[in-house]
């Protein structure tokens, strides 16, 4: 597996970027933190738009910063997708996609364009201005454009943040297969942490120019001791599950790894599909018994591994069903009541609905046995 | 009206013409620099680009007739080179243009580039585009309404020039008597035929340049941003 490692530092008159970290350079790679945390300056930095960082940046053994050295952001065959789409406005989608794939060709790579356009849909767009897309159009023309780099490294800067909400859902799908079927490793910047639990297989945590950590999704998502990085209102946990059977009524049944029965809304996959679904903590209520005669469809059996009390009236209990992580957002004063501590046999209850289509994504082949 | 003697004319729109592709090819850098310089040069640059706007073309052909003279070591360099003066010449015309039309090139180029920005190139750079690849095929067509401007106003600015031209050319029929001079000295001899018939033409020209130009525009707009 090739790495990105990082060894660099970045002064600015009121924000310091102090970065020494390998990177994993396969699947998706989510770079989260709150605003101002540096995850943007970071990206730049590794695409070789800032200049003045000091230190060195390699990938796949190819130094690309380093004492003496510093190789141009157009010799680095990066695909860069910004916050804006930043496509040239005196060309047509079609020129634009092409501005990138005459390059890479000169450069000796080979970019697929039919199979990039057929991947984002992009066939009615073609002939268009891009005066004449909407936000999300332009996305992913700009998706489409960096892809047809045929990069070694994708770098992803917010490509969602200027969107609506309808618009994020739509495009989310085109970034999963850009994921899974193109085999680019992506590093992926956001603050969104609906967005990171969706695709994300890695995360690193950015901190005040600093990193604060690394793990796969499910661990740091999880982590109630990381809870105040994401806000308390953005708690959740993702579960795993196995599609098993399709509904007539709209509900998908699914199968945890410890064969627990999950339902969801439908899911549009096919049965032994691996899913993963994002579970917001403060939709799981905890119950020492079975409860009986609920409306709510999903009751999982658990035990509890950690209590975490902050500042507030809440308390974050993590509960483990089988070898996941379940997060639950309960109420002091709910949690003296029960009785809840460490090693104590507890029940969860998550409405099905209560999970939206955008918290539900498909798994990677990283994620499945 | 009589038939105006057209020599000065030809020789008006030679100099705009070679000023304002001299002044196209150096002012280019000289812009693009500015836009995108944060040295502390900066404003010392801009206000050296900016000076030939406020001062007296006499002042400015006063000093370039002392330079360019052949006693000056830039006049004796020039003539050791190619034999002939600069002040009193075409060539000293020029010379003189270039730099009285300097900021009529380099304004609206440099206002051009700086909207622009460093977004649509980046964009570029990361598609494997270099440096003057990137010139050519991003920030050029995008600056084209800067082009567009600065060509006008350097050629009409040229054209319209008087004092500078005085100062270092002199009226040399054929050499250095332009049809702001022709002009001129047909009013000083009261000969206002031939002073109508030039104004009348330079008028002309002017208008239709400008509205062909504004139609151009007009028709091909390039949105920028």
């Amino acid at each position: 597996m090739s790495t990105l490692s990082l060894d660099i530092t970045l002064e600015r008159p009121d924000f310091a970027l102090s970065v020494t970290h390998a990177f994993p350079a396969a699947g998706l790679t989510a770079v989260f933190g709150p605003s101002g945390s540096g995850k943007t300056t970071l990206l730049r930095v590794i695409a070789g738009f800032e200049p003045g960082a000091r230190g060195t940046v390699r990938f796949d053994g190819a130094l690309w910063q380093g004492p003496g050295r510093f190789v141009p952001p157009h010799r680095r065959g990066v695909g860069y997708v910004f916050q804006e789409p930043r496509l040239f406005p005196h060309l047509s989608v079609s020129g634009n996609l092409a501005y990138a794939e005459r390059r890479a060709r000169r450069a000796g790579r080979r970019p697929d364009r039919a199979r990039v356009e057929d991947g984002l849909d992009l066939g009615p767009l073609r002939d268009r201005r891009p005066a004449q897309l909407s936000g999300g159009e332009a996305q992913r023309v700009a998706m489409a454009r960096a892809l047809l780099t045929d990069p070694k490294l994708m770098l992803m800067d917010e490509p969602l943040s200027a969107l609506d909400a309808a618009r994020k859902d739509a495009i989310l799908p085109y970034i999963e297969a850009i994921r899974d079927r193109l085999g680019v490793p992506i590093l992926f910047v956001s603050h969104s942490v609906p967005e990171v639990a969706r695709l994300a297989d890695t995360v690193v945590l950015l901190k005040a120019g600093q990193v604060a950590g690394q793990g796969s999704a499910e661990e740091v998502l999880s982590d109630p001791a990381l809870a105040p990085s994401f806000g308390v209102r953005e708690v959740g946990s993702i579960l795993t599950a196995r599609v098993t059977v399709q509904h007539d009524d709209g509900l998908t049944e699914m199968a945890l790894p410890d064969g627990q029965t999950l339902f969801l809304p439908r899911v549009a996959a096919a049965p032994g599909q691996p899913i993963r679904a994002r579970i917001a903590a403060h939709d799981v209520i905890l119950s020492r018994d079975r409860p009986e005669g609920l409306s709510a469809l999903n009751v999982l059996r658990g035990t509890i591994a950690e209590l975490r009390r902050g500042p507030g009236p809440g308390v974050i209990v993590r509960l483990r069903v089988g070898d996941a992580d379940l997060l639950a957002r309960v109420t002091r004063r709910s949690a003296d009541a029960l009785g809840l501590r460490e090693g104590l046999a507890c029940h969860a209850v998550a409405k099905t609905v209560s999970v939206a289509a955008a918290d539900i994504g498909l798994g990677t082949a990283s994620l499945s046995p | 009206m009589e038939w105006p003697e057209l020599g000065p004319l030809w020789l008006t729109v030679r100099l705009a013409a070679v000023t304002t592709g001299i002044l196209l090819v150096l002012g280019t850098p000289l812009a693009w620099w500015l836009a995108h310089t944060r040295s502390r040069l900066k404003p010392v640059a801009e206000a050296i680009t900016a000076l030939p706007l406020v001062l007296p073309p006499t002042v400015l052909g006063f000093y370039l007739l002392v330079f360019l003279s052949p006693e000056a070591p830039l006049g004796a360099a020039w003539r050791d080179v190619t034999g002939a003066a600069l002040t009193f010449s075409f060539a000293g015309l020029v010379v003189a243009s270039v730099l009285y039309s300097l900021p009529f090139t380099v304004q609206p180029l440099q206002a051009s580039f700086e909207t622009i920005g460093r977004r649509p190139l980046e964009a570029a750079a990361a598609l494997g585009a270099g440096p003057l690849d990137r010139f050519l095929t991003v920030a050029s067509p995008l600056a084209l309404r800067g082009y567009l401007t600065a060509l006008v106003l350097s050629f009409a600015h040229t054209v319209g020039e008087f004092g500078v031209v005085l100062m270092v050319g002199g009226n040399i029929p054929g050499r250095t008597k332009v049809i702001s001079i022709a002009i001129y000295e047909h009013v000083e001899t009261l000969d206002y035929a031939q002073a109508h018939a030039l104004s009348a033409v330079l008028l002309a020209f002017s208008f239709a340049v400008l509205v062909g130009v504004y139609a151009v525009n007009r028709r091909f707009p390039v949105h920028v941003g």
